[in-house]
C-alpha cells in the first residue's frame, strides 16, 4: 500500500483508486455469479440454461448487460420522479458502503476503522431506505407492498444479524473486522466457528463454546439471507405474488443497478459471515498457503462458497409466508441468539 | 415442557426438511439435463403425430369429402368435370378419376390439425405428415396449393368441359325436342307421319336449356 502511495504521491488519488477496487471486483463477480446462478438453477431443475451464446453460454451475462444498457429508462407518469430516480443508487451505495469494512486481504481493507462491524450494520440500513423509496416512489400497489414488506423484514432481521456480530465481537474483543480476522489466523481450528484460537481460551472453554458459535453462525447466515431478500425470504420481490415488488416499475440501467446491488449484497453478507466466523482471508492450513495474494484467494473462495449456498437454497426452498417470516425472526432467531449471547458471555468470564 | 419440546422440535424439523430438500437439489445438479436442444436435436415424432397436411394430388378424385369434414373450412376445392372422351386414369387405389382438380388449397394457418379431413378420403390421398417447421414471414405463404394443373391446362380443361357440356346439352335438347314432337304428333294424329329422323338430324334448333 505504501508502495502505491509513494508511486502516485497523492493521497486523494490513491484513496479514490483504492475505493474503486471493490467496485471492479463487484462488476466481475456479478457477471460470474449471474452465470453461476442461472447454470446452477437450471441444472438443479434438470435443464441446461444458456447454451447458445458462446461455449455453454458463457457470454450470456455480457449479452444481458448489453441489453439492459440499451433499454429505455421508463419513469412512470405518476411516480415521484426524484425519489424514483434516486432509489437504485441509494440501494447500491448502501451495499457498497459495506464493502469498505470487509478485509479482502491482510493489506487491503477499504476503511480500517475501529468501528467496522458497527458501521456494517448501519450501512445495511441504507438499503432498506432505498428499497422503501423505490417502492413508494413507483406509485404502484405491488411496489409499495414490496417496499413495506422489505422494510419490516429487514428491520426484523437486522436484530439477529447485529446480535450475531455482537457475539463475534464479544469473543474477539474488537469491532474492527481486520482485527477479528487476524484474531482467527493460524488454521481452521482457530476459526470462531470452532470457538476461537487456543491462545485466548482454555480447552474446556473452547469445547463449551463450539455448540454456541455453531448455532450463532447458522443464525447469522439465515438472517443474512433475509437481509439480501433471497429465497426463502424473498417476500419483497416475490415474482409470483408481487411481480418483483419494489422494482416492478424499473427498467434499463436502474433495474440493473438493483440487480447489481442484490448480487453485491449477497457477497457482502457472505463476506461478513466469513470474516467473522471463518477466518476471513486467513488460510485454513495455518501458515501454509498464506500471504497477501493467497489471502484474497481464500477470502473470495470462502465467500463464494456461501454465495453458492445462497443460490442452492434459493432453488430448493419455497417462499415463507409473512407471518412465518416474522415468527422465524422474533420467536426463533432472536431468542436463540440471546441465549447464545448469554451462554457465551458466561463461558468467557468463567 | 411440552410447549418447549414442540418449539425445539419444530426448529429441528425445519432444519431437517431444509437439509432433505437441499440434498435432493444437490443430487439433481449432477444428473444429466433432460433438455432437448431443439434446432440441433429433435425429438422423434410419434408415429401418428398430426402435423402438416400433405395431399397426393395424383390420387385425388376431387370428391370434396375432406373439405366438407373440415371444421374450420380451410380446404378449398374446385373441380371441373372431365369430358366423356377424356380418360383421367385411375388412382393408385383403383378409383376412377372423373374430375379435374384445378384448385386444391389448404390454408395451413387456419388448420387446427384435428385430422378430421383424413379419414373421409376415399383414396387416402390426404395425409398428415410429421413436418412441423414451416413458419413463414407472410401469412399468404401459408396457403398451400396442391393442384398440379398449370393455368393453361386449367383454361383448356374449362373450355373442353364447357364444350362437352354444351354438346351434351344440345344432345339432350334435341332428344327432348324429338320426344316432344313425337308426343305432339301422337296427340294430334295417332298415325306418326312426320319423319323423326329429319328432326333429329337437324342441327341445334335452340340454345341449350338452362339445367
Ligand atoms: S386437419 Fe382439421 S382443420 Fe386441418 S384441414 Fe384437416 S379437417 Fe381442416
Ligand atoms: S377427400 Fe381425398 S379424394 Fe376427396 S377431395 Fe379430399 S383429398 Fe381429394
Amino acid at each position: 500500500m505504501e508502495l502505491i502511495q509513494s508511486l502516485l504521491a497523492n493521497e486523494i488519488v490513491v484513496a479514490i483508486l483504492l475505493s474503486a477496487l471493490p467496485l471492479v471486483f463487484i462488476l466481475v463477480y456479478a457477471l460470474v455469479t449471474l452465470y453461476m446462478e442461472m447454470k446452477v438453477a437450471a441444472h438443479m431443475q434438470d435443464r441446461l440454461a444458456y447454451m447458445r451464446t458462446g461455449w455453454h453460454g458463457v457470454l450470456q451475462p455480457f449479452a444481458d448487460i448489453l441489453k439492459l444498457l440499451q433499454k429505455e429508462d421508463i419513469i412512470p407518469f405518476a411516480a415521484d420522479k426524484l425519489l424514483f430516480q434516486l432509489a437504485p443508487y441509494v440501494v447500491f451505495i448502501g451495499t457498497y458502503a459495506g464493502f469498505a469494512f470487509i478485509p479482502f486481504s491482510s493489506i487491503y481493507i477499504g476503511s480500517n476503522i475501529n468501528l467496522g462491524a458497527f458501521f456494517l450494520v448501519a450501512a445495511g440500513s441504507l438499503v432498506v431506505i432505498g428499497i422503501l423509496m423505490g417502492g413508494w416512489a413507483s406509485n404502484n400497489k405491488w411496489s409499495i407492498f414490496g417496499g413495506l414488506r422489505s422494510a419490516s423484514q429487514m428491520i426484523s432481521y437486522e436484530i439477529p444479524t447485529a446480535l450475531a456480530i455482537v457475539i463475534a465481537v464479544m469473543i474477539t474483543g474488537s469491532l474492527n473486522l481486520q482485527d477479528i480476522v487476524k484474531f482467527q489466523e493460524g488454521g481452521i481450528h482457530n476459526w470462531l466457528l470452532f470457538g476461537g484460537p487456543m491462545a485466548s481460551v482454555t480447552l474446556t472453554q473452547k469445547l463449551l463454546l463450539i455448540p454456541f458459535t455453531l448455532v450463532t453462525f447458522i443464525i447469522l447466515f439465515t438472517a443474512s439471507l433475509a437481509e439480501v431478500n433471497r429465497t426463502p425470504f424473498d417476500l419483497p420481490e416475490a415474482e409470483s405474488e408481487l411481480v418483483q415488488g419494489f422494482n416492478t416499475e424499473y427498467s434499463g440501467m436502474r433495474f440493473a443497478m438493483f440487480y447489481l446491488a442484490e448480487y453485491a449484497n449477497m457477497f457482502l453478507v457472505s463476506g461478513v459471515a466469513v470474516s467473522l466466523f471463518l477466518g476471513g482471508w486467513s488460510s485454513p492450513f495455518g501458515s501454509l498457503m498464506s500471504g497477501t495474494i493467497w489471502g484474497i484467494f481464500w477470502f473470495v473462495l470462502k465467500a463464494m462458497v456461501f454465495v453458492f449456498l445462497q443460490i442452492w437454497i434459493r432453488w430448493t426452498l419455497p417462499r415463507l409466508r409473512v407471518d412465518q417470516l416474522m415468527y422465524t425472526s422474533w420467536k426463533v432467531l432472536t431468542p436463540l441468539l440471546f441465549g447464545c449471547l448469554f451462554a457465551i458471555g458466561l463461558i468467557l468470564v468463567w | 415442557m411440552i410447549a418447549l419440546r414442540n418449539y425445539f422440535g419444530t426448529i429441528f424439523y425445519a432444519l431437517y426438511t431444509v437439509a432433505v430438500g437441499m440434498k435432493i437439489t444437490w443430487g439433481r445438479l449432477f444428473k444429466p439435463a433432460v433438455t432437448i436442444q431443439y434446432p440441433d436435436q429433435k425429438m422423434k415424432m410419434p408415429e401418428r403425430a398430426r402435423n402438416r397436411l400433405y395431399v397426393n394430388i395424383d390420387d385425388c378424385i376431387g370428391c370434396d369429402q375432406c373439405s366438407m369434414a373440415c371444421p374450420v373450412d380451410c380446404i378449398t376445392i374446385e373441380t371441373i368435370k372431365a369430358p366423356a372422351d377424356v380418360d383421367l386414369g385411375v388412382t393408385s387405389t383403383g378409383n376412377k378419376k372423373r374430375l379435374y382438380v384445378p384448385k386444391f388449397d389448404i390454408d395451413i394457418a387456419k388448420c387446427c390439425y384435428c385430422g378430421l379431413c383424413v379419414p373421409p378420403c376415399p383414396t387416402e390421398c390426404i395425409v398428415m405428415t410429421d413436418v412441423y417447421e414451416f413458419s413463414e414471414f407472410n401469412r399468404r405463404d401459408l396457403i398451400y396449393n396442391f393442384s398440379a394443373m398449370t393455368p393453361d391446362q386449367i383454361v383448356e380443361a374449362r373450355a373442353r368441359a364447357k364444350k362437352a357440356e354444351e354438346e351434351t346439352a344440345a344432345k339432350k335438347a334435341a332428344a327432348a325436342a324429338t320426344a316432344a314432337q313425337a308426343k305432339a304428333a301422337a296427340a294430334v294424329n295417332p298415325v306418326p307421319t312426320t319423319p323423326p329422323a329429319t328432326t333429329s338430324s337437324m342441327p341445334k334448333p335452340e340454345p341449350p336449356k338452362p339445367d
